[in-house]
């Protein structure tokens, strides 16, 4: 089967739901003749003109504000924000208006929009470009919270997204971009809302998303040197969240981690420890465990900023420990 | 510019006074019922959404805001469905999840109004986007007022629309104060339609105490915007008669005498003398436009008064759209 990188995956899911439905459009800062800020919409401008692939002022407020009165009416927008430190700007917008309108019009009106965006650190792009926001998203009833960690998942998963009628917030990550693995010629669709189970195991249920699964994976192969198998489940939505593939491996394991690169305090991973321990606290045999970022802004010193993330070192010292070695 | 006809002119009168005593029986039903929440009275301010909706076609869309009763009764709203939200019932526009400040009817093209300040501007934005790229020749009024004019969301909102050439009327009621600070306190302009110049666009003011004066401008501005020729931003110079919410008296920040004088100036009254004195309209034939709206909200109170409550498990539908199984 062919490869594609994570880049060219959500790039074609874009274009194949643009070719599908006249309704889907880009808009977005620098996206267009510039192809992005990591380059997901090279070529797109080309192939589907101004109208349909538009550069925007720098105003992100204006950006979601426009998506969602697009939506409104009968459009599919699909709205780049540039990096999610920049979506605070567009907050009040995805929060008080994307997230509420629904609701608060009794259900007159359906949003159907996605706000792409990515975050992360790893590159030394320092405090403003560089953050894990999930949980900002995820806490927002309405909205719903996407975030890929392969080229597979990130195209059937922006497929389903475009195509869903209630406001999606999809998350990539900077670091994911050149990763490639298999993704099939033909089409498919990957549901939102339901997580995978990436790698099978009867150790530790290790739940994590983003980035932070191929680094897991990495530490998971390691492991199995030492006789440990670590089950890795990425949940792939955070929002509705699946709680069911969770649960279902941590009764099989009986222990639990949670790695994500948000920093620790009040990161999506303590929604997700939280449910376990609420849910499956009879199946452990342990504390549910966490490997996040350190509580503290990204520093731009890629050392410093490898101290403060959580990384294969990290996670493999948190596994054994759990293991009682 | 032909004189505006007679007809118009009685409609326009029609829809002030259904402004009026809409908000004049809201504020005294909450007095003496006792209801939920609170009421933003536009009290004052009629003669601006009655002369810019009256050139507006029923495919065109309004945004409005949280001193928004006024904006949407000139779209057409009903006043029994607007009283049975005031009364949290089931009946009301949005089922009693949104309130005073949220009424939206989309069946009417009325996409909402917003509570906090200034949001609904980009979203008219994106609201004329999809018109433009469906090729639809709506307009899109945004109505919001003068306090709104120092956010980043006017400015985004109007900016987006500028540079797209977008099918947008902006139409800030100065009502003089942001709540309790008055225009000077907040702004070096003494004319709030400078602040077009910023963004390329024409801006104009008008006694938005005059509603022919309004009229005519309105009018030609619809016309221009609808031919697609660039949005446009209006300023209405008016005055809120009482406070900010009926609960403040409106004492504590401005002089009798300003009010009063203010007063003197009533816009239903001025076109009221007007329409008499041009012989367009008996005294008798406006009375019986008062009669005819007071003996409407007495039934829309009655219709508000009889309306279920919401069962309280209601509060958890419409958060998500659920396609019908």
């Amino acid at each position: 089967m062919r490869e594609l990188t994570y880049r060219e995956a959500v790039r074609e899911a874009l274009r194949e739901e643009m070719k599908r439905d006249p309704s889907v459009f880009l808009m977005g800062e620098e996206i267009a003749e510039y192809g992005g800020s990591y380059k997901v919409t090279q070529g797109l401008l080309d192939e589907f003109g101004h109208d349909r692939v538009r550069n925007t002022p720098l105003a992100e407020a204006s950006i979601a504000g426009a998506a969602l009165g697009a939506a409104l009416v009968g459009m599919r927008p699909v709205a780049e924000i540039m990096y999610i430190d920049f979506s605070f700007i567009a907050a009040d917008q995805i929060i008080n208006q994307i997230a509420k309108l629904r609701y608060m019009t009794g259900g007159m009106v359906k949003v159907p929009l996605v706000i792409r965006t990515q975050g992360g650190g790893g590159v030394a792009a320092g405090p403003h470009h560089s953050q894990s926001l999930e949980a900002i998203y995820a806490h927002i009833p309405g909205l719903i919270v996407v975030m890929p960690s392969t080229a597979y998942d990130a195209k059937g998963l922006l497929k389903s997204s475009i195509r869903e009628d209630n406001p999606v917030i999809f998350i990539e990550h900077k670091k994911l971009y050149g990763e490639a693995c298999e993704v099939p010629e033909e089409e498919y669709l990957v549901p939102l809302g339901k997580g995978e189970v990436k790698r099978q195991g009867k150790d530790i249920t290790v739940v994590t998303y983003s980035r932070c699964v191929i680094r897991t994976l990495t530490v998971a192969e390691e492991l199995k040197k030492d006789g440990i198998e670590l089950e890795v489940v990425d949940p792939r939505t955070l929002k509705p969240l699946d709680e069911d593939v969770i649960l279902s491996s941590v009764k099989k394991t009986g222990k639990a981690m949670v790695v994500y690169e948000a920093v620790r305090t009040g990161g999506f991973g303590a929604e997700i420890a939280a449910t376990i321990a609420e849910k499956a606290f009879d199946y452990l045999d342990a504390p549910v465990k966490r490997v996040a970022a350190l509580d503290s802004p990204i520093p731009f010193n890629p050392r410093m900023e490898d101290y403060i993330l959580p990384n294969e070192e990290k996670i493999k010292a948190a596994a054994l420990e759990l293991m009682g070695k | 510019m032909p004189e505006i006809e007679a007809a118009k002119l009685k409609e326009i009168y029609t829809t002030m006074v259904r402004i009026r005593f809409f908000e004049e029986r809201a504020v005294k039903e909450y007095r003496t019922k006792g209801l939920p929440g609170f009421v933003h009275p536009s009290i004052g301010q009629e003669a601006i959404p009655s002369a810019v909706c009256a050139f507006l076609r029923e495919d065109d869309y309004v945004i409005s805001t949280h001193r928004g009763h006024g904006d949407i009764i000139a779209k057409g709203a009903r006043l029994d469905r607007m009283m049975a939200e005031l009364f949290a019932k089931e009946t009301g526009y949005c089922r009693g999840k949104g309130g005073s400040m949220h009424i939206a009817a989309v069946d009417l093209n009325i996409l909402g109004a917003t509570g906090i300040v200034g949001d609904g501007i980009p979203i008219a934005s994106g609201v004329a986007l999809a018109c433009k790229m469906k090729n639809l020749d709506r307009v899109v009024v945004a109505f919001f007022g003068d306090g709104a004019t120092n956010s980043g969301a006017f400015h985004e909102g109007i900016g987006l629309a500028a540079v797209w050439n977008l099918p947008v009327l902006f139409v800030c009621q100065n009502n003089q104060y942001q709540q309790s600070t008055p225009t000077r306190d907040y702004t070096r302009l003494s004319d709030l339609s400078d602040r077009a110049k910023a963004h390329g666009i024409p801006g104009i003011t008008v006694d938005g105490n005059d509603a022919i004066a309004v009229a005519e401008v309105a009018r030609e501005a619809i016309e221009n915007v609808r031919k697609g020729r660039g949005p446009i931003f209006i300023v209405g110079n008016t005055y809120r008669t009482g406070g900010h919410h009926m609960g403040d008296p409106g004492t504590s920040y401005r002089t009798k005498e300003e009010v009063e004088e203010w007063k003197k100036r009533d816009p239903i009254k001025r076109l009221r003398d007007q329409l008499v004195q041009s012989k367009i309209a008996t005294e008798s034939e406006l009375d019986e436009i008062e009669n005819t709206t007071m003996r409407e909200l007495d039934e829309a109170v009655e219709f508000a008064i009889k309306s279920p409550e919401p069962k309280v498990e209601e509060a958890l539908e419409d958060i998500y759209y659920t396609p019908e199984k």
